[in-house]
Protein backbone atom coordinates (compact mmCIF):
# COMPACT_ATOMS: atom_id res chain seq x y z
CA UNK A 1 0.00 0.00 0.00
CA UNK A 2 1.88 2.77 -1.23
CA UNK A 3 0.24 6.39 0.04
CA UNK A 4 2.52 8.49 -2.12
CA UNK A 5 3.59 11.97 -2.00
CA UNK A 6 -0.35 13.59 -0.60
CA UNK A 7 0.88 11.61 2.34
CA UNK A 8 1.38 14.75 4.55
CA UNK A 9 -1.84 15.89 3.96
CA UNK A 10 -3.81 12.67 4.42
CA UNK A 11 -1.89 12.29 7.89
CA UNK A 12 -3.05 16.07 8.86
CA UNK A 13 -6.12 14.99 7.86
CA UNK A 14 -6.50 12.00 9.66
CA UNK A 15 -4.52 13.65 12.98
CA UNK A 16 -7.70 16.34 12.68
CA UNK A 17 -10.17 13.89 12.46
CA UNK A 18 -9.61 11.78 14.76
CA UNK A 19 -8.78 14.68 17.16
CA UNK A 20 -12.17 16.07 16.68
CA UNK A 21 -13.96 12.85 16.03
CA UNK A 22 -13.13 11.92 19.43
CA UNK A 23 -13.72 15.38 20.98
CA UNK A 24 -17.07 16.29 19.44
CA UNK A 25 -19.16 16.86 22.60
CA UNK A 26 -19.46 20.20 21.68
CA UNK A 27 -22.21 21.18 24.50
CA UNK A 28 -19.15 20.23 26.95
CA UNK A 29 -17.15 23.10 26.07
CA UNK A 30 -19.88 25.25 25.79
CA UNK A 31 -21.38 24.52 29.16
CA UNK A 32 -18.01 23.25 30.94
CA UNK A 33 -19.10 19.70 31.39
CA UNK A 34 -17.68 17.10 30.76
CA UNK A 35 -19.51 14.03 28.45
CA UNK A 36 -21.05 11.17 30.88
CA UNK A 37 -22.20 8.93 28.03
CA UNK A 38 -21.97 5.05 27.60
CA UNK A 39 -18.79 5.75 24.99
CA UNK A 40 -17.07 6.09 27.88
CA UNK A 41 -16.03 2.45 28.61
CA UNK A 42 -13.81 2.60 25.45
CA UNK A 43 -10.27 3.47 25.68
CA UNK A 44 -9.24 5.75 22.60
CA UNK A 45 -5.58 4.65 21.30
CA UNK A 46 -4.04 8.23 21.84
CA UNK A 47 -3.03 10.21 25.25
CA UNK A 48 -6.97 12.50 25.70
CA UNK A 49 -7.63 13.15 28.55
CA UNK A 50 -11.07 11.54 29.63
CA UNK A 51 -11.61 15.33 31.44
CA UNK A 52 -11.58 17.21 28.42
CA UNK A 53 -15.19 18.60 27.98
CA UNK A 54 -15.18 17.37 24.57
CA UNK A 55 -13.50 13.94 25.22
CA UNK A 56 -16.19 10.91 24.17
CA UNK A 57 -13.94 7.90 25.55
CA UNK A 58 -11.88 7.49 27.79
CA UNK A 59 -7.80 7.93 28.21
CA UNK A 60 -6.14 4.78 28.26
CA UNK A 61 -3.16 5.88 30.66
CA UNK A 62 -6.17 7.31 32.75
CA UNK A 63 -7.95 4.43 33.08
CA UNK A 64 -4.69 1.95 33.83
CA UNK A 65 -4.20 4.90 36.94
CA UNK A 66 -7.59 4.06 37.57
CA UNK A 67 -7.62 0.61 37.73
CA UNK A 68 -4.05 0.82 39.41
CA UNK A 69 -5.81 2.70 42.27
CA UNK A 70 -8.21 0.24 43.11
CA UNK A 71 -8.13 -1.21 46.65
CA UNK A 72 -5.43 -4.01 46.68
CA UNK A 73 -3.73 -4.94 43.58
CA UNK A 74 -5.61 -6.33 40.38
CA UNK A 75 -3.79 -6.76 37.22
CA UNK A 76 -5.09 -4.33 34.55
CA UNK A 77 -5.89 -6.64 32.10
CA UNK A 78 -9.18 -4.16 30.63
CA UNK A 79 -6.12 -1.41 29.77
CA UNK A 80 -4.02 -4.29 28.75
CA UNK A 81 -6.12 -5.69 26.31
CA UNK A 82 -6.10 -1.74 24.73
CA UNK A 83 -2.82 -1.67 24.43
CA UNK A 84 -2.11 -5.09 22.93
CA UNK A 85 -5.02 -4.53 20.23
CA UNK A 86 -3.87 -1.19 19.32
CA UNK A 87 0.12 -1.89 19.37
CA UNK A 88 -0.34 -5.22 17.83
CA UNK A 89 -2.21 -3.43 14.22
CA UNK A 90 -0.48 -0.33 14.80
CA UNK A 91 2.71 0.25 17.34
CA UNK A 92 3.82 3.57 17.08
CA UNK A 93 1.63 4.52 14.10
CA UNK A 94 -0.82 5.49 17.17
CA UNK A 95 0.96 8.25 17.54
CA UNK A 96 1.87 9.63 14.47
CA UNK A 97 -1.80 9.42 13.17
CA UNK A 98 -4.14 9.33 16.33
CA UNK A 99 -2.85 11.24 19.10
CA UNK A 100 -4.30 14.76 19.68
CA UNK A 101 -1.58 15.44 21.88
CA UNK A 102 1.14 14.46 19.07
CA UNK A 103 -1.26 16.50 17.00
CA UNK A 104 -0.56 19.85 19.11
CA UNK A 105 3.52 18.83 19.13
CA UNK A 106 3.12 18.64 15.33
CA UNK A 107 1.39 22.15 14.62
CA UNK A 108 3.87 23.76 16.57
CA UNK A 109 6.93 22.07 15.16
CA UNK A 110 5.65 23.94 11.78
CA UNK A 111 6.09 27.48 13.01
CA UNK A 112 8.59 28.92 10.88
CA UNK A 113 10.83 30.47 14.11
CA UNK A 114 14.18 28.99 15.26
CA UNK A 115 16.67 26.48 13.43
CA UNK A 116 14.61 23.42 13.81
CA UNK A 117 16.17 20.13 15.84
CA UNK A 118 15.42 16.80 15.79
CA UNK A 119 16.76 15.84 19.16
CA UNK A 120 17.24 17.44 22.35
CA UNK A 121 21.42 17.18 23.50
CA UNK A 122 21.93 14.03 25.54
CA UNK A 123 19.03 11.88 23.35
CA UNK A 124 20.25 8.77 23.66
CA UNK A 125 20.51 8.91 27.57
CA UNK A 126 16.88 11.41 27.61
CA UNK A 127 15.44 8.89 25.23
CA UNK A 128 14.99 6.72 28.15
CA UNK A 129 12.61 9.03 30.03
CA UNK A 130 9.53 8.08 28.92
CA UNK A 131 10.25 4.28 30.23
CA UNK A 132 11.57 6.08 33.96
CA UNK A 133 8.00 7.95 33.53
CA UNK A 134 5.80 4.87 32.65
CA UNK A 135 7.74 2.63 35.59
CA UNK A 136 8.26 5.71 38.05
CA UNK A 137 4.68 7.77 37.92
CA UNK A 138 2.30 5.07 35.95
CA UNK A 139 3.02 1.90 37.50
CA UNK A 140 5.12 2.78 40.94
CA UNK A 141 3.36 5.47 41.50
CA UNK A 142 0.03 5.09 41.02
CA UNK A 143 0.45 1.68 43.59
CA UNK A 144 2.60 3.65 46.41
CA UNK A 145 5.11 6.03 45.96
CA UNK A 146 3.75 9.56 45.26
CA UNK A 147 0.65 8.83 47.05
CA UNK A 148 1.45 7.23 50.12
CA UNK A 149 -0.97 5.40 51.78
CA UNK A 150 -3.59 7.03 49.20
CA UNK A 151 -3.19 5.89 45.99
CA UNK A 152 -3.04 8.58 43.00
CA UNK A 153 -3.25 8.75 39.48
CA UNK A 154 0.38 9.90 39.67
CA UNK A 155 1.04 10.81 35.93
CA UNK A 156 -2.04 12.39 35.50
CA UNK A 157 -1.53 14.55 38.40
CA UNK A 158 2.49 15.11 38.23
CA UNK A 159 2.83 15.30 34.59
CA UNK A 160 0.27 14.72 31.85
CA UNK A 161 0.48 17.73 29.74
CA UNK A 162 -2.73 16.65 27.87
CA UNK A 163 -5.13 16.80 31.08
CA UNK A 164 -3.90 20.28 31.18
CA UNK A 165 -4.11 21.48 27.62
CA UNK A 166 -7.66 19.69 26.70
CA UNK A 167 -8.75 18.97 30.08
CA UNK A 168 -8.06 21.80 32.49
CA UNK A 169 -7.78 24.93 30.54
CA UNK A 170 -11.58 24.75 28.98
CA UNK A 171 -13.13 23.33 32.35
CA UNK A 172 -11.13 26.12 34.05
CA UNK A 173 -12.26 28.60 31.29
CA UNK A 174 -15.82 28.16 32.26
CA UNK A 175 -16.20 27.31 36.00
CA UNK A 176 -15.62 30.20 38.38
CA UNK A 177 -16.10 27.47 41.23
CA UNK A 178 -13.21 24.97 39.66
CA UNK A 179 -10.87 28.24 39.27
CA UNK A 180 -11.61 28.97 43.12
CA UNK A 181 -9.53 26.29 43.62
CA UNK A 182 -6.69 26.42 41.60
CA UNK A 183 -3.64 25.97 44.00
CA UNK A 184 0.71 25.48 42.92
CA UNK A 185 -0.58 21.83 41.79
CA UNK A 186 -1.75 23.31 38.67
CA UNK A 187 0.79 26.26 38.08
CA UNK A 188 3.41 23.23 38.47
CA UNK A 189 1.36 21.32 35.70
CA UNK A 190 1.20 24.66 33.74
CA UNK A 191 4.87 25.37 33.44
CA UNK A 192 5.14 21.89 32.51
CA UNK A 193 2.60 22.25 29.58
CA UNK A 194 3.97 25.51 28.42
CA UNK A 195 7.70 24.71 28.66
CA UNK A 196 6.74 21.42 26.45
CA UNK A 197 4.48 23.62 23.97
CA UNK A 198 7.86 26.00 23.99
CA UNK A 199 9.82 23.32 23.27
CA UNK A 200 7.77 21.79 20.35
CA UNK A 201 8.24 24.97 18.58
CA UNK A 202 12.02 23.87 18.48
CA UNK A 203 12.29 20.33 19.06
CA UNK A 204 10.07 17.76 17.09
CA UNK A 205 7.63 16.42 19.64
CA UNK A 206 9.75 16.57 22.94
CA UNK A 207 6.99 14.74 25.06
CA UNK A 208 6.55 12.06 22.54
CA UNK A 209 10.32 11.18 22.11
CA UNK A 210 11.11 11.76 25.72
CA UNK A 211 8.36 11.63 28.48
CA UNK A 212 5.16 9.43 26.79
CA UNK A 213 4.33 6.57 28.74
CA UNK A 214 2.04 5.54 26.05
CA UNK A 215 4.78 5.55 23.42
CA UNK A 216 6.98 3.51 25.61
CA UNK A 217 4.28 1.01 25.78
CA UNK A 218 3.17 1.21 22.18
CA UNK A 219 7.23 1.55 21.24
CA UNK A 220 7.44 -2.46 22.11
CA UNK A 221 4.70 -3.37 19.97
CA UNK A 222 6.95 -1.86 16.91
CA UNK A 223 8.77 -4.37 15.97
CA UNK A 224 6.02 -7.20 14.68
CA UNK A 225 2.56 -4.79 15.10
CA UNK A 226 0.61 -5.24 11.45
CA UNK A 227 1.20 -2.01 10.34
CA UNK A 228 5.02 -1.58 9.61
CA UNK A 229 7.23 0.78 7.02
CA UNK A 230 8.82 -1.74 4.98
CA UNK A 231 12.69 -1.14 3.53
CA UNK A 232 13.46 -2.65 0.15
CA UNK A 233 17.48 -3.19 0.56
CA UNK A 234 17.98 -4.66 -2.76
CA UNK A 235 16.36 -1.00 -4.38
CA UNK A 236 17.50 1.39 -2.30
CA UNK A 237 20.54 3.11 -3.35
CA UNK A 238 21.82 5.03 -0.37
CA UNK A 239 21.32 8.42 -1.24
CA UNK A 240 20.46 9.31 2.57
CA UNK A 241 16.98 11.39 2.01
CA UNK A 242 14.82 9.18 4.57
CA UNK A 243 17.53 9.69 6.91
CA UNK A 244 17.72 13.32 6.51
CA UNK A 245 13.75 13.55 6.36
CA UNK A 246 12.91 11.34 9.82
CA UNK A 247 12.09 13.69 12.48
CA UNK A 248 13.31 11.41 14.70
CA UNK A 249 16.53 11.24 12.99
CA UNK A 250 16.63 6.91 12.80
CA UNK A 251 18.34 5.67 10.31
CA UNK A 252 17.04 3.63 7.42
CA UNK A 253 17.55 0.25 9.11
CA UNK A 254 15.99 1.42 12.48
CA UNK A 255 12.94 3.01 11.01
CA UNK A 256 9.77 1.34 11.39
CA UNK A 257 10.87 -1.26 13.47
CA UNK A 258 12.74 1.21 16.34
CA UNK A 259 10.43 1.99 19.63
CA UNK A 260 11.36 5.46 18.53
CA UNK A 261 9.51 5.34 14.89
CA UNK A 262 6.07 7.39 15.10
CA UNK A 263 5.20 5.61 11.66
CA UNK A 264 4.81 9.45 10.56
CA UNK A 265 5.66 8.32 6.48
CA UNK A 266 7.79 11.45 6.11
CA UNK A 267 10.81 8.43 5.16
CA UNK A 268 8.09 6.98 2.49
CA UNK A 269 7.57 10.01 1.34
CA UNK A 270 10.62 11.39 0.38
CA UNK A 271 12.14 8.00 -1.26
CA UNK A 272 13.11 8.40 -4.88
CA UNK A 273 12.82 4.90 -5.33
CA UNK A 274 9.99 4.50 -3.64
CA UNK A 275 11.85 1.48 -1.77
CA UNK A 276 10.54 2.27 1.34
CA UNK A 277 6.07 2.26 1.95
CA UNK A 278 3.85 1.11 3.95
CA UNK A 279 2.40 -2.27 4.19
CA UNK A 280 1.65 -5.09 6.59
CA UNK A 281 3.52 -7.45 8.60
CA UNK A 282 4.96 -10.03 6.16
CA UNK A 283 3.60 -8.89 2.85
CA UNK A 284 7.12 -9.00 1.48
CA UNK A 285 7.91 -12.26 2.00
CA UNK A 286 4.85 -13.63 0.95
CA UNK A 287 5.35 -11.80 -2.32
CA UNK A 288 8.92 -13.37 -2.52
CA UNK A 289 7.58 -16.83 -1.49
CA UNK A 290 4.51 -16.32 -4.29
CA UNK A 291 7.63 -14.69 -6.75
CA UNK A 292 9.44 -17.84 -6.28
CA UNK A 293 6.61 -20.47 -6.53
CA UNK A 294 5.77 -19.33 -10.11
CA UNK A 295 9.56 -19.61 -10.99
CA UNK A 296 9.47 -22.88 -9.88
CA UNK A 297 6.26 -23.78 -11.90
CA UNK A 298 7.42 -21.91 -15.09
CA UNK B 1 12.18 -19.35 7.32
CA UNK B 2 13.52 -20.20 10.44
CA UNK B 3 11.04 -20.71 13.45
CA UNK B 4 11.59 -17.04 14.86
CA UNK B 5 11.07 -15.42 11.80
CA UNK B 6 7.91 -17.30 11.56
CA UNK B 7 6.85 -16.33 15.12
CA UNK B 8 7.63 -12.12 14.79
CA UNK B 9 5.97 -12.63 11.54
CA UNK B 10 2.34 -13.75 12.97
CA UNK B 11 3.32 -11.44 16.20
CA UNK B 12 0.98 -9.39 16.00
CA UNK B 13 -1.96 -11.83 15.67
CA UNK B 14 -0.64 -13.32 19.26
CA UNK B 15 -0.89 -9.86 20.11
CA UNK B 16 -4.39 -9.13 18.89
CA UNK B 17 -5.46 -12.81 20.19
CA UNK B 18 -3.81 -12.11 23.16
CA UNK B 19 -5.33 -8.33 23.93
CA UNK B 20 -8.86 -9.91 23.09
CA UNK B 21 -8.41 -11.87 25.67
CA UNK B 22 -7.39 -9.22 28.02
CA UNK B 23 -10.30 -7.21 27.14
CA UNK B 24 -12.73 -10.38 27.58
CA UNK B 25 -11.15 -10.51 31.33
CA UNK B 26 -11.18 -7.09 32.25
CA UNK B 27 -15.24 -6.88 30.75
CA UNK B 28 -16.31 -9.87 32.94
CA UNK B 29 -13.88 -8.54 35.71
CA UNK B 30 -15.68 -5.48 35.48
CA UNK B 31 -12.43 -3.29 35.04
CA UNK B 32 -14.48 -0.83 32.28
CA UNK B 33 -17.30 -0.06 34.90
CA UNK B 34 -14.17 1.22 37.37
CA UNK B 35 -12.66 3.35 34.35
CA UNK B 36 -15.68 4.52 33.33
CA UNK B 37 -17.06 5.72 36.92
CA UNK B 38 -13.63 7.55 36.78
CA UNK B 39 -14.22 8.94 33.45
CA UNK B 40 -17.16 10.70 34.24
CA UNK B 41 -16.01 12.48 36.88
CA UNK B 42 -14.23 15.57 36.38
CA UNK B 43 -10.81 14.15 37.06
CA UNK B 44 -9.37 16.62 39.42
CA UNK B 45 -6.02 15.31 39.43
CA UNK B 46 -6.00 15.71 35.82
CA UNK B 47 -6.69 19.74 35.48
CA UNK B 48 -3.82 20.11 38.80
CA UNK B 49 -6.61 20.74 41.37
CA UNK B 50 -6.58 17.58 42.90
Amino acid sequence: MELGEGMKKIRLTVQLLFTILTNGYAYGFLGGKIYQGQLKYACVPGLNCYSCPGAVASCPMGALQALLNQKGFEIPFGVLGVFFLFGSLLGRFVCGWLCPFGLVQDLLYKIPVFRKRKRLPFHRILKYGKYVVLVVLVFAGSIFLLGGLAKVPAFCKYLCPSGTLFGALPLLGTSGQLRDQIGGLFYWKLGILLLLLGLSVKVFRPFCQYLCPLGAIYGWFNRFSLVQVNWEKDKCISCGACEEACPVGLSRKEISRSPECIRCGKCAEVCPMECLYFCRTGAKAEETQASGRKKIEN
Amino acid sequence: MSFWKKIRRQGWIWGVLAGMLFLAIGITGGQFTVIWRKAVMVCLECIGIG
